[in-house]
């Protein structure tokens, strides 16, 4: 086990998430603590419901209100307290320092503007100055979009489910952001894509030390790209540590169940 | 064992586009074939040409020996009532203003089985307790169903007829890991049970594998092995089959 003595990037302590009547509320996070170190792949892992998206959405204060509220916590990101930034803060921290991608990039992109205008306006928003042509298809060639100049004006729907979700990704590195939160990005697509996909994101880490949440109900993914992994349920975390030493040997039941889950490519001798 | 399903050469087109190209492939009564390959490979489109449900351009399909390629009317509906399909999408396929009990019993009413409503609604708790879902929430609708829920009352509809092959198109892709292994054990269990045979259509090597007898793996349109399930995973011979294999998210070997 390697001790990380460098700062976090990200500490959440004691994160609370309430739905509904504040009498009876629906604790959906209740009570988390996790952290994210520089550079570092964390992986989120549990069941739908578990409260792991709802825990990433928390990082950027990004709670659906007034239907869930921030009942309890704090997020550090860096030195920023995040519950405590307002307006103009919040949003130099959303976007440009932290940045999400979804499970469904269909959704998540507008079907009436082009992808290179969509990329751009994160930059003309958060960069202004630069040359917003020669960083998109920048952008667009890092990600692995062949033909840059042409993806950039396609239409979202001109392009497969794996061509959008790196359209994706090229959006979140738009402001170079320290964190980026990847939300089931690879659950809509094929096995193949998904790989090519995981490998981008471990290839965007180490080219541009960028930390990723990864959050997934995929052990098996996890098992590939992730230094360390937080196993939730039921809005707790019930077990974490290094991904190898987890997976090998998982101490809670939950776990064992999360891992028997996961088909076998090969059969073992039990 | 005389084949249940022999499809010959089949081929399916859209316009200029050739999905299917000459595809041979057989299954026996109470046998799992697994079809693999990425999206557009062609394997949906062969799926519903079994089924009918897309033209076959060229090529033969037989069910027990019988020709039913471009079947139709009544004799379509006889067919549909030994071959049905499970897909991957379940809200989806089933109507949002229908009571799931209502879905399923419409199944039943429209081939003429189980007589008055009252024994059509015995038919469809008894269905619905087969595949692990309380009778009493036949009067819900799909919205108040999880995912799971929903593929169990789809499994539930596509055996009403008591069919004796399912097409199981992507069945479980849309599922989370945990749920997706229950109703891999659901799908298992009533084969075992009635005894009938799948085609199940997946991309995932490891789940396709835990699902079949024999795997075929396709692409662009071609079959380019066949093989059993532990030839095709443990020896692949296609570059092809190798590359999915490759893809494939496997806890075992990151932990080697």
């Amino acid at each position: 086990m390697t001790i990380c003595t460098a700062r976090p990037l990200v500490d959440v302590q004691g994160l609370e998430v309430h739905f509904g009547p504040v009498s009876d509320p629906v604790r959906a996070v209740d009570g988390v603590d996790f952290r994210i170190f520089p550079g570092e792949i964390v992986a989120l892992v549990g069941e739908s419901g578990s409260g792991k998206s709802i825990s990433a959405l928390a990082l950027a204060k990004l709670v659906p209100e007034p239907a869930g509220r921030i009942a309890g916590g704090s997020v550090t990101f860096q030195t920023l307290e995040v519950f405590k930034l307002k307006g103009s803060e919040l949003r130099k921290l959303r976007g440009a320092r932290i940045a999400y991608i979804f499970q469904e990039p269909a959704t998540s992109l507008n079907p009436v503007f082009t992808v290179g205008w969509q990329i751009g306006e994160a930059l003309r928003l958060h960069r202004k100055g630069v040359k917003v042509k020669t960083e998109v298809e920048k952008l667009l060639a890092d990600v692995g979009l062949p033909n840059p100049a042409r993806t950039a004006k396609a239409y979202p729907h001109e392009l497969s489910g794996g061509m959008q979700q790196r359209a994706m990704i090229a959006m979140a590195l738009a402001c170079n952001p320290d964190l980026l939160v990847a939300d089931e990005p690879t659950t809509a697509l094929d096995v193949t894509v998904q790989k090519q996909i995981l490998d981008l994101l471990v290839e965007l880490r180490k080219t541009r030390g960028l930390s990723i949440l990864l959050i997934t109900h995929n052990l098996g993914i996890v098992a590939h790209v992730a230094d360390r992994v937080y196993v939730m349920n039921n809005g707790k975390i019930v077990e974490s540590g290094e991904t190898k030493t987890v997976l090998r040997t998982p101490q809670h039941d939950y776990t064992k169940k999360l891992l028997k889950a996961v088909p076998r490519l090969h059969k073992t001798n039990e | 064992m005389n084949e249940l399903l022999t499809v010959e050469k089949v081929s399916v087109r859209y316009g200029e586009l050739e999905a299917v190209r000459g595809v041979s492939l057989s299954l026996k009564p109470g046998e799992t074939l697994g079809l693999v390959g990425e999206s557009g490979c062609g394997k949906s489109s062969l799926g519903r040409a079994i089924l009918a449900l897309e033209p076959v351009a060229a090529g033969r399909v037989a069910f027990e020996g019988r020709d039913v390629t471009g079947l139709k009317g009544a004799a379509l509906k006889q067919f549909r009532r030994q071959a049905q399909m499970v897909f991957q999408d379940p809200f989806g396929s089933l109507n949002p203003r229908m009571s799931v009990g209502a879905a399923i019993e419409e199944v039943l009413y429209v081939h003429g089985i189980g007589g008055s409503r009252a024994a059509r609604r015995g038919r469809a708790v008894a269905l619905f307790e087969d595949v692990g879902l309380n009778p009493d929430w036949l009067s819900r609708y799909p919205h108040e169903f999880s995912g799971g829920q929903r593929q169990r009352i789809g499994i539930a509809r596509a055996l009403a007829l008591e069919p004796k092959l399912l097409v199981a198109d992507e069945p479980v892709s849309a599922l989370d890991v945990s749920v997706q292994a229950d109703i891999i054990q659901l799908l298992k269990r009533i084969q075992r049970e009635r005894g009938l045979a799948y085609l199940f259509i997946g991309h995932d090597l490891a789940v396709v594998r835990e699902m079949s007898n024999r795997i075929a793996v396709m692409f662009k349109g071609e079959i380019v092995e066949t093989g059993t399930a532990d030839q095709v995973c443990d020896q692949p011979q296609h570059d092809y089959t190798q590359k999915l294999l490759s893809a494939v998210p496997d806890i075992d070997k990151a932990l080697a």
